[in-house]
């Protein structure tokens, strides 16, 4: 369970994140939207203690994260923007990661799963972007932690990479495990999310289910509801 | 910590520019020794080399690695690892890569030279460890910088300004005061000053080892008397190594504070 009690962040006059409040409980889909620059991505990554608060408290099962660094061995992160280092192979990426943060991994079975073998040996800087992309995902999912935070993980993925992808995401979610997703894809969130976090400027205007949110909004279907929120907050 | 120093460290062995720099000073060491025929000569040569560009190369380094691993360092921020442990690793891989180059570039020509049957052994001893401080103070003062400055550009401007202020200006400065202020005794400002920048010490220290102080008049004669004692070398070297760990605290209390 991750609790936000008054979290407050700026980057110098532009307030990211206006007191936020939340709980995400344990097991399940959350997704967290909204429009670029409202704050998702600093959301997430001040639960994994890249972005640091001014104020407020961030807490994991009851714990207080900040300043804290081995309650990340739980938790799996899938980077916005995969920037890897240019000149290392695939492989070596992998094994690298591996060693530093020594757990059980299945690197084996999300290299097939993701059809990366052939890269295995190329560097990281000749790969396409969805290449890339996939490689990231197959660090992100590697150690099998009960917490997974994605930070768009569908950009630059073909069709036929995104329904692993989602088939994956499922059958983590079938084991029990919490799934924290930010996406711009509505039917991919539609389809998916379990609950929705939607945030915007820096505070969050509704957490709930999607019928929910559309029973709220009185809207039949999931965009129009969601534009309707922002309408409603814009004029 | 370890570990990521492992992969800095193998990651900058393996990389030209650490080829590049052990290679110019195998160059040097050689091209000293056999024009020179005379080790001592080449000591003090290589002396007025070393004093600007280690500090150089060591910035730049320092300042290039940081922006270059940026990526790799979010990479590893969401890791299960301590914050300071990734940048104090980075910082020690490319410190000790660094001094690497410089202790097998100049040992290897030396040693094949005969500096293991001359007497002047102590004298490159000196030269190789002064040259090691002024490398790892150098490459922590421009990871510190690095670290500040989130824009590439800035970082690496501020980071060459302190390496010009050190290792030129400073000493302009320190020579107009000098010359200004003549007709005062100015022994112990001289002396704090010399203290107060690496690159000054490092010097000094090298010089009074090698008996050439004689060279600098009056002065020398005190700081002879100075550096000589006990008391002298063992402040000077320590006020060495807090030049070496104050920036390290700061590399350390940055990365606690900072967004990525």
């Amino acid at each position: 369970m991750i609790t936000f009690h008054d979290v407050k962040k700026d980057f110098g006059k532009l307030e990211v994140l206006k007191k936020i409040n939340l709980k995400i409980n344990q097991g399940g889909i959350f997704a967290i939207l909204g429009p670029n620059g409202s704050g998702k991505t600093t959301l997430i990554k001040s639960i994994l203690g890249m972005v640091i608060p001014q104020s407020g408290a961030i807490k994991i099962h009851d714990q207080n994260i900040l300043k804290q660094w081995k309650y990340r061995q739980k938790i799996d992160y899938l980077p916005q923007i995969a920037n890897f280092p240019a000149n290392l192979k695939v492989i070596e990426l992998i094994n690298m990661i591996k060693d530093i943060r020594c757990g059980n991994c299945r690197e084996q079975e999300l290299i097939q799963l993701f059809r990366i073998s052939p890269f295995l040996d190329k560097k990281l800087g000749h790969l396409s972007g969805g290449t890339k992309q996939r490689v990231n995902l197959v660090l992100a999912f590697m150690f099998d932690s009960p917490l997974i935070i994605l930070d768009e993980p569908t950009s630059g993925l073909d069709p036929v990479a995104l329904i692993t992808l989602k088939e994956l995401i499922i059958k983590e979610k079938k084991a029990g495990k919490t799934i924290i997703i930010t996406s711009h894809i509505m039917s991919f969130v539609e389809e998916l999310s379990d609950e929705i976090v939607f945030i915007l400027d820096g505070n969050i205007h509704f957490q709930g289910t999607i019928s929910d949110l559309k029973e709220q909004t009185k809207e039949d279907y999931f965009e129009y509801a969601i534009a309707s929120i922002l309408k409603e907050n814009y004029v | 910590m370890y570990k990521i120093l492992k992969y800095s460290f193998y990651d900058l062995i393996r990389s030209r520019w650490s080829f590049i720099y052990l290679l110019f000073y195998l160059l040097l060491g050689i091209v000293l020794l056999f024009l020179n025929s005379n080790l001592s000569n080449a000591i003090v040569t290589l002396l007025n080399v070393i004093t600007v560009l280690i500090p150089l190369i060591g910035t730049i380094f320092g300042v290039m690695y940081y922006y270059d691993s940026k990526e790799f360092t979010e990479l590893l921020l969401a890791q299960p690892i301590k914050r300071s442990n990734i940048f104090l690793g980075q910082y020690f891989g490319v410190a000790i890569s660094l001094s690497i180059s410089l202790i097998v570039g100049l040992g290897v020509p030396f040693i094949y030279y005969g500096l293991f049957i001359s007497d002047k052994i102590f004298e490159f001893l000196t030269l190789i460890i002064v040259g090691t401080f002024l490398t790892f103070i150098f490459t922590a003062i421009s990871f510190f910088i690095a670290i500040s400055f989130e824009n590439k550009i800035k970082g690496f401007g501020v980071a060459i300004l302190v390496w010009l202020l050190l290792a030129v200006i400073y000493d302009g400065v320190f020579l107009i005061f000098l010359v200004y202020f003549e007709q005062y005794p100015l022994d112990m400002f001289s002396l704090g000053a010399i203290m107060s920048n690496p690159i000054d010490l490092a010097r000094t220290l090298m010089l009074l080892k090698l008996d050439i102080s004689a060279l600098l008049g009056y002065t020398g004669a005190v700081f002879k008397k100075f550096f000589g004692t006990n008391f002298g070398v063992i402040l000077s070297y320590s006020v060495l190594i807090a030049w070496t760990i104050i920036p390290i605290i700061g590399i350390v209390c940055k990365s606690n504070k900072k967004d990525f």
